[in-house]
């Protein structure tokens, strides 16, 4: 049976597109048929992040429109035999599609994928109407920051207005040490404020620029972001993993380890 | 000093973050427009008019948090401050 997620957040910058990206690969990596399609029309970003960019021959418009079937636009990914990327239209804006074309679009693509995830643009408008309207289940993906909790409340209100109700959270760039010394909002504090289940928990983590840069995902490597990471994917197909320690490990040393130095 | 502010410090922004955010939540999830406000305003005046005298220029209304009697933490809650002038207690 396959799955239509739709990866939302309200504010931008808080790490969609990086999370799309990765929860796409990790569930390729696990072993199902994947299609990233990026819904945001004008501001094309999910394929560079996949480091895809050069592949690019149709987009989302394209099918939308009829010039190319979705098989014929669909990329293949370079690491992942089962992972397929729909691009986004760069020289187009959000009016090109309508929510009844994309729900058509990902209702033909079910047949043939285990999971089909949009990366909605920010914002509350017609791109995000477009992203949710095919959808099944929600990731919000949000920052410990005023800000960025502020409009997740907001996107899960307009979910549940539109009757999508499993909502998932991904709290993303959380600073331990920061959150230790009482100067961030922790995950608990987070999610007494949305009061949505949660899904994963990704640290703020140099390796994410790294891999950005390079265009590689980081789900499943030795980074703290990177197991985060194939947590939330194991997490996305219904198995129950326990949270990593993030005090514990690496990054609790390099905190002590910059405690001492100081005192 | 460094000790002292560490442990006495009135509130670090870790709370502050969440008390802010709390507060600014209230009204973002109310959503409701003045005039939804003053609709509701008007039908609890009309509902409770039939039993008691209210005093309408001293009434309240508004759109609160509270703590919940099961264990969803806080809920939007209705606040009306109705004060009354007199009961109607004719049939006594």
């Amino acid at each position: 049976m396959s799955e239509v997620i739709v990866v939302t957040s309200g504010k931008g910058g808080v790490g969609k597109t990086t999370t799309t990206a990765n929860i796409g690969t990790g569930l390729a990596k696990l072993g199902h048929k994947v299609v990233l399609i990026d819904t945001d029309i004008g501001l094309r970003n999910l394929d560079v992040v996949m480091g895809l960019e050069n592949r690019i021959v149709y987009n989302l418009v394209d099918v939308v429109e009829g010039n190319c079937t979705p098989v014929k636009a669909l990329i293949k990914d370079k690491r992942y035999p089962t992972l397929f990327l729909l691009p986004s239209a760069q020289t187009r804006d959000k009016t090109s599609v309508t929510p009844e074309q994309m729900k058509a679009l990902v209702d033909q693509l079910r047949d043939d994928y285990d999971y089909i995830i949009l990366d909605c643009p920010a914002g509350i408008e017609q791109g995000f109407k477009n992203a949710i309207a095919g959808a099944d289940r929600a990731i919000i993906v949000t920052t410990p920051e005023v800000s960025a909790v502020r409009d997740a409340d907001r996107i899960i209100g307009l979910l549940e207005s539109e009757q999508l109700r499993k909502i998932h959270l991904v709290v993303n760039r959380i600073r331990m040490d920061m959150v230790k010394r009482g100067d961030m909002l922790s995950v608990e504090d987070v999610l007494e404020i949305l009061r949505v289940d949660l899904i994963g928990v990704v640290p703020d983590d140099q390796s994410i620029i790294v891999a950005t840069n390079e265009g590689e995902p980081i789900v499943g490597n030795s980074s703290q972001a990177g197991k985060a990471f194939e947590n939330i994917c194991r997490r996305v197909t219904g198995e129950e993993v326990p949270y990593l320690d993030l005090q514990a490990d690496g990054f609790f040393k390099k905190l002590a380890s910059l405690f001492r130095r100081g005192y | 000093m460094g000790f002292f502010d560490t442990f006495f410090r009135k509130k670090n922004s870790g709370n502050k973050a969440k008390d802010r955010l709390k507060l600014v939540l209230v009204s973002d999830r109310a959503g409701c427009s003045p005039e939804i406000m003053e609709q509701i305003k008007n039908d609890i005046i009309e509902v409770i008019s039939k039993y008691v005298e209210i005093d309408t220029r001293g009434l309240d209304i508004q759109i609160t948090q509270t703590e919940s009697d099961g264990d969803n933490g806080n809920v939007p809650a209705i606040y009306a401050n109705i004060p009354i002038k007199e009961m109607k207690t004719k049939g006594h």
